[in-house]
């Protein structure tokens, strides 16, 4: 397809702004630049047709199923987009905040701030939570950020180690060390959990923290977390819940009451905001009592049925610049709000549901990775197929070619050949009975014609590409 | 009560024979017992119609409706009715990252145009596909240049946001970073300078830039994206690292996000810069693709030596930045500079009575020191329906009085006019 560069055709515009109704102002030459920036000079219809045709090759969770594990690509409703674009909500400037002159004009919002902020904190068991960061990985750099202060406040100075399991999530120990922490790895289990002897072999004075994911990023629930919530503890080092896995136990239990001290939630997974692309997320952090001082600051406070800002007195700052992404929060909270209390606590039982249904249907033709029960979603191993040639990948691309979004072919890196199935609550056993029979007929085409699966995928716009090639030849822009 | 969860009762039924279990609280049996729920204080489930009504009635405490003059690193710019219709298909909307480039190419096509187009706006040679927002790219960059200099020291310059300031020492407390003010650049892996200033006020750093280099320090630009429509871009500048809050180019205001943080660079430079990067390639039939690449550098591969933690990007809004740009294009983002700045000039030659506090010329922001209080002017003027700017002080940026005033290419001579009669009333009086 072309670039929408090689449409431009100079002198054609899209957007006219009005005449000049003011005398026009020059800055001095040599403050301006050279030349136009060398914008596409393209009609709106060109424009139109082209993000058009792109969008065409692209797929989202409203063209298909899309079990991509660990993403929780659930159905993002439409109501939610409604309400985000509300103008008093979406025209808002963020200097509104600023001033306190202002803030007659956003009561609305901090209302909507502080009730989602006490509600996050509740379904967590958590005493307080802040959505100023921005995704998901932000959130886990304030928590670090948040645990670093905790300890520089202590005295602990001899605190420099943060513990993260070998299954978790590269930003795990990416946000420890911008946090200025050392990373620890402690093995999983063949089990796929964090066995108590394992972990106490790392376990020391120096660590100031401790990383996990539960369920963790093999679809396991860590049945020995208290356990290690004690012994983390007792030297005073804090525990940290990567809320990635969330959605699966909503209503079931809470982190807090396992005993960890600090959190974020992706509001994307949980709550069904958009994923759009990658992002926007948002990334709020929860905290428990040890860490409610260290909050980042201004928070939304309410006094005789006025909402203000207060910063608390040892809060590590502002780490967005306002209140993180608001409309993905604003989303969020209408999400919450439709659900409420029994329907919150579906959405992660029927999560649940459907992932150990796919499990069922297709662990006889496909080897389950680990043999615990699974939560919200399952893992197989394609290594069998693999040593006959079939690797997960081409089951990714097999799938992709019959009208699906693959599984996550990629992660865990703890296991080989890895195909991580997330169905989430929003699809019906009808979805699911058709992907369990495609998933199927390809287990039976790895074995019979190999050549199907390791070719594919043939339907899509381009077939694979060559990311070598694309690593070499440098070419990141078109300029 | 809502749900959007279509499985029936018998379904459930159905589904937990073929697994085996009797319920599905059997299947939270890994959950020890002492630690299961009881219960919590959330409200009951409303249905779509009670949410709606809900949400209106947050919106309506809310005032979205004023005649702005609020900038401060985010504008109140036209968003063309293309963007919204676009960037709002669900193809785009619902997708997650392209982690299968073959059923993702409008995703990875989008960012690489976006890219192209970071790129020839500011004349440098490769963006990524973008960061969270303004500020946490500016922390990216200087954690970059600390990375590339191999030394400690962030100079900052006095023209940039003291947001950005706040937020910098927030994410970089734990890292050994000596963060300096002002614009000497010896010993310093970096000078961080931001055009136009927060207060408006449009400088030529190129001298500056020869001077970094000199020292072996690298020149990090902070920029406002429509202002490059007129003023010199960073790349001409000699800037090493080029970033930007992209509000500008088709975000709502929103209250503070999502935003889009930008951030371009100069080929020597690429393998130390943090964040996705789309690159072109071709599939085994030569066909023009499209694959996320130098991913060596990123988290999910290198963990504890990822350039970064960020594992996404802004994607989406990235997406409406570059259909902004298209549609506003080579002429129309020229035209949109020059009438902001136009407007703006207008205004401040209006307002006569107040003191002109920026040391040289200005885009489209200037900050005045009023004859009283900028509180009690601005509530003077929220009454007469003016978003009036923002109260400098408020942001630790300046005395009482002082007031930062942003003009758009929304704001018509009749406002400008308006809005410089009640200004006036109000601190005069």
């Amino acid at each position: 397809m072309q670039l929408i560069f090689e449409k431009s055709r100079a002198g054609r515009r899209a957007i006219n702004f009005d005449a000049l109704d003011v005398p026009e102002a020059k800055l001095a030459p040599e403050l301006c630049r050279a030349n136009a920036a060398a914008l596409p000079e393209v009609g709106e219809l060109d424009v139109v047709r082209h993000f058009t045709h792109l969008s065409q090759r692209n797929v989202g969770i409203d063209d298909t199923f899309y079990p991509l594990g660990s993403c929780t690509m659930k159905y993002n409703p439409k109501i939610a987009e409604v309400v985000a674009a509300m103008p008093g909500m979406a025209k808002l400037h963020p200097h509104q905040s600023s001033s306190a002159a202002y803030a007659g004009t956003v009561q609305g919002a901090y209302a909507l701030i502080h009730e989602l902020e006490a509600m996050l904190a509740e379904i967590a068991g958590m005493k307080a939570a802040s959505i100023q960061p921005i995704a998901g990985a932000h959130g886990e750099l304030t928590g670090a950020l948040l645990m670093a202060a905790y300890h520089r406040d202590k005295g602990n100075t001899h605190k420099d180690t943060v513990i993260v399991p070998d299954s978790a999530h590269g930003t795990n120990p990416a946000s420890a060390v911008m946090a200025g922490f050392k990373v620890v790895e402690v093995p999983s289990d063949s089990d796929g959990t964090l066995h108590v002897d394992k972990f106490q072999a790392v376990m020391n004075d120096r660590v100031a923290g401790v990383m996990l994911t539960c369920p963790n990023t093999h679809g396991l629930f860590e049945s020995n977390v208290a356990r290690i919530a004690e012994l983390a503890h007792e030297v005073d080092a804090l525990l940290y819940y990567d809320g990635a896995n969330l959605n699966a136990i909503v209503g079931q239990c809470r982190p807090g009451d396992l005993g960890f001290d600090v959190m974020h939630y992706n509001l994307h997974k949980t709550f069904a905001t958009p994923h759009g692309m990658g992002g926007p997320g948002c990334g709020p952090v929860g905290v428990g009592e040890r860490l409610l001082p260290y909050l980042p600051g201004p928070r939304v406070v309410h006094h005789d049925g006025i909402y203000s800002l207060e910063t608390p007195e040892k809060s590590i700052g502002r780490i967005a610049a306002f209140f993180g992404n608001f409309l993905i929060a604003v989303r969020a909270y209408a999400y919450m709000r439709f659900y409420g209390d029994e329907g919150l606590r579906d959405v992660s039982r029927v999560a649940v549901l459907n992932a150990n249904y796919i499990h069922a249907r297709l662990k006889h033709a496909f080897k389950p990775a680990f043999g615990k029960p699974f939560m919200h979603e399952c893992v197989f191993t394609a290594q069998p197929q693999a040593e006959k040639g079939v690797r997960a990948m081409d089951f990714a691309k097999a799938l992709l070619d019959r009208g699906y979004h693959a599984p996550t072919v990629y992660f865990p890196l703890t296991v080989k050949e890895c195909l991580m199935i997330e169905p989430t609550e929003t699809e019906s056993k009808e979805t699911l009975d058709a992907f369990c029979d495609t998933m199927l007929e390809l287990a039976r085409l790895a074995e019979e014609c190999p050549e199907i699966l390791q070719q594919a995928p043939i339907t899509t716009p381009v077939g694979r590409l060559d990311e070598v090639k694309a690593a070499k030849d440098l070419n990141c822009a078109c300029l | 009560m809502g749900s959007w969860i279509p499985t029936t009762e018998s379904e459930r039924k159905e589904m937990l024979a073929v697994i085996g279990a009797a319920s599905i609280d059997e299947l939270f049996s890994s959950i020890p017992e002492p630690y299961r729920m009881r219960g919590w204080e959330i409200p009951a489930g409303l249905s779509e119609m009670s949410v709606r009504n809900l949400m209106a009635g947050l919106a309506g405490r809310n005032t979205a409706d004023a005649i702005s003059f609020l900038g401060g690193g985010y504008y109140d710019h036209y968003i063309p009715a293309g963007v919204d219709a676009l960037s709002g298909r669900s193809e785009f909307y619902t997708a997650y990252t392209p982690y299968q480039p073959e059923t993702s190419q409008g995703t990875l096509q989008s960012i690489y145009e976006y890219q192209s187009l970071i790129c020839r706006l500011t004349n440098m040679e490769f963006a990524n596909a973008s960061l969270y927002d303004g500020g946490t790219a500016l922390f990216e960059a200087a954690t970059m240049a600390v990375r590339i200099a191999k030394r400690n020291r962030v100079v900052i310059h006095p023209s940039v946001n003291p947001t950005y300031v706040q937020m910098l020492k927030t994410h970089a407390a734990n890292l050994e970073f000596d963060f300096v003010t002002g614009d000497d650049p010896s010993g310093a892996a970096c000078v961080l300078v931001q055009n136009p200033a927060f207060d408006g006020t449009v400088r030529d750093f190129t001298a500056l830039g020869d001077r970094c280099h000199a020292a072996k320090a690298l020149l990090v630009v902070s920029f406002y994206p429509v202002s490059l429509g007129m003023i010199k871009s960073p790349g001409e500048m000699g800037a090493d690292i080029a970033v930007g809050e992209g509000q500008c180019l088709g975000m709502n205001l929103g209250f503070g996000g999502p935003y889009l943080g930008i951030m371009a660079t100069r080929a020597e430079h690429v393998r130390k810069m943090p964040g996705r990067i789309a690159g072109q390639t071709e599939d085994h039939d030569g066909r023009r693709g499209f694959v996320l690449t130098l991913q060596a550098r990123e988290q999910h591969i290198r963990r504890t030596k990822a350039m970064s933690n960020i594992c996404s990007n802004q994607a989406l809004c990235a997406l409406r930045a570059a259909i902004y740009l298209c549609l506003l294009g080579k002429e129309g983002l020229r035209d949109l500079a020059v009438a902001c700045h136009s407007k703006a000039e207008y205004l401040k030659a209006k307002l006569d009575f107040a003191q002109i506090l920026n040391e040289g010329p200005t885009f489209n922001e200037f900050a005045v020191r009023l004859p009283m209080d900028a509180h009690l002017v601005t509530s003077k003027l929220l009454d007469r329906g003016f978003l009036a700017g923002l109260p400098l002080h408020d942001v630790g940026a300046g005395e009482t009085n002082d007031l930062l005033i942003a003009v758009t290419e929304q704001r018509t001579r009749a406002e400008l006019d308006a809005f410089a009669g009640a200004l006036k009333d109000a601190a005069c009086n």
